[in-house]
């Protein structure tokens, strides 16, 4: 048997955190259909408002809940000076900040991602829709994942960071939103998906691109 | 394994306050620097800037004649700081095996770490429930499992019992018969005998002047 790599060691403890400790996915779902819940109870029951807003409505809670576990993404390792081992380690913090971010997105963002068709049909939208619905949230909260952590590396150490994150992050948030429940609204009228499917794509992959790079120099600044 | 360390007029801020000033010195393979000087001089930001950590306010840190020299200083040394580096709700066991993975260890070097710091009654607990000597002790055994040629070490022996402080003067002796290097932040005298760098305030004339 061949040792396991560090980066896969590095991901397995991680997501072994993310899923052990209380407060990660269970939250994260939680929120995320209590919210949903909220909707038709402040909206009223009426089927024909409630299939219009559900893409829209759907995505905005999905942004809202990849929120959560941001604060805890860094600080705990910060804290327990996990960072001082993995500095010492073979990967550059670079890497090591994409990993962690790949790991919050496994426990976190990839079940809320599984919710969202679901969710999105419960409210009243076309069932046709799932099939899109399920990518473009994929896409999506892999994107929330990684320019909230680029956010949650720039609040490290400072405490309570937890508004701050999501005062930094929100607008960072929209572009997805906007193309995220575009896709679904031009799916519902009939409207080519693509233009919208290629956005959310475009950004999911500037979010690839400059997170990690982000990430690295604020953690490093911020673990001197 | 032999690495020496050259600091060439190093000078360090923390914050406005300069901590030090046109520090120069140098370790050669074998030796151990012992840091010595009054609480707050800056021992810890020192260690943290020969690890690499800290990008100095001047001069320069350079690690010569290693196996890699090219390579980064971070992966050629071990540092061990105040912070234990243990998440509280893992087992001791899973933290000791991510970090043999994590750093390139082998599981032979795991099997001897666990019987030199006697850590078997350890593995099975939640790192939360040990106390600080023993969550020292489970910090140590890296030492062992991923050999390095740098060890950096900050107040070591602080929270360990005097069986345990024995056991790890022992392994810094080994470290330094296999030609290691070793730094280490101390306030109790050492059991071996190690080179004493004693830090004091600079003066402000130095700084300034």
């Amino acid at each position: 048997m061949t040792p396991p790599s560090p980066s896969l060691a590095l991901l397995k403890r991680d997501l072994g955190l993310s899923l052990a400790r209380g407060g990660g996915p269970v939250l994260a779902a939680g929120f995320y259909l209590t919210l949903m819940a909220m909707v038709p109870l402040s909206l009223g029951p009426e089927a024909q408002t409630l299939s219009k807003i559900a893409p829209g409505l759907t995505w905005l809670c999905l942004a809202l809940a990849s929120l959560l576990s941001l604060e805890r993404l860094f600080e705990r390792d910060y804290e327990d000076g996990v960072f001082d081992l993995l500095r010492t380690g073979p990967l550059a913090l670079e890497w090591v900040a994409f990993l962690k971010c790949l790991a919050q997105w496994l426990g976190t963002g990839l079940i809320l991602s599984l919710m969202t068709p679901v969710v999105m049909i419960l409210l009243g939208a076309p069932v046709g829709v799932a099939g899109w619905a399920l990518v473009a949230a994929l896409i999506g909260s892999f994107s929330f994942a990684l320019i909230g952590g680029a956010g949650a590396s720039l609040t490290l150490g400072s405490r309570k960071g937890g508004v701050l994150i999501a005062l930094l992050v929100l607008p960072f948030y929209v572009p997805p939103v906007i193309f995220g429940a575009g896709l679904m609204q031009a799916f519902v009228t009939g409207a080519p998906v693509f233009q919208a499917l290629s956005l959310l794509s475009a950004y999911g992959l500037f979010a690839l691109a400059l997170g990690p790079i982000a990430m690295g120099a604020a953690l490093r600044s911020a673990l001197n | 394994m032999a690495l020496s360390l050259v600091v060439d007029a190093l000078s360090l801020k923390k914050g406005y306050r300069h901590l030090i000033h046109d520090l120069s010195f140098s370790v050669a393979p074998g030796e151990c620097v012992a840091l010595t000087g009054a609480n707050g001089v800056g021992k810890t930001t020192l260690l943290r800037t020969l690890a690499g950590f800290i990008r100095p306010d001047g001069g320069h840190v350079r690690y010569a004649g290693g196996v890699d020299p090219e390579g980064s200083v971070a992966a050629q040394a071990h540092y061990l700081g105040h912070a234990e580096a243990l998440s509280p709700g893992r087992l001791a066991g899973a933290e000791l095996d991510f970090q043999r993975a994590f750093l390139g260890g082998t599981a032979a070097g795991q099997a001897e770490a666990i019987r030199r710091l006697n850590l078997s009654p350890l593995l099975e607990l939640e790192t939360r429930m040990l106390s600080a000597g023993q969550k020292r002790r489970l910090s140590c055994a890296r030492l062992i499992m991923a050999r390095r040629p740098v060890w950096l070490l900050d107040e070591p022996m602080s929270p360990l019992d005097t069986e345990h402080r024995a056991k790890l003067a022992e392994l810094m002796q080994g470290h330094l018969s296999e030609g290691g290097l070793i730094v280490c932040a101390v306030h109790d005298a050492l059991p071996f005998e190690v080179r004493e760098l004693r830090l004091t305030a600079p003066a402000m004339e130095a700084v300034y002047g």
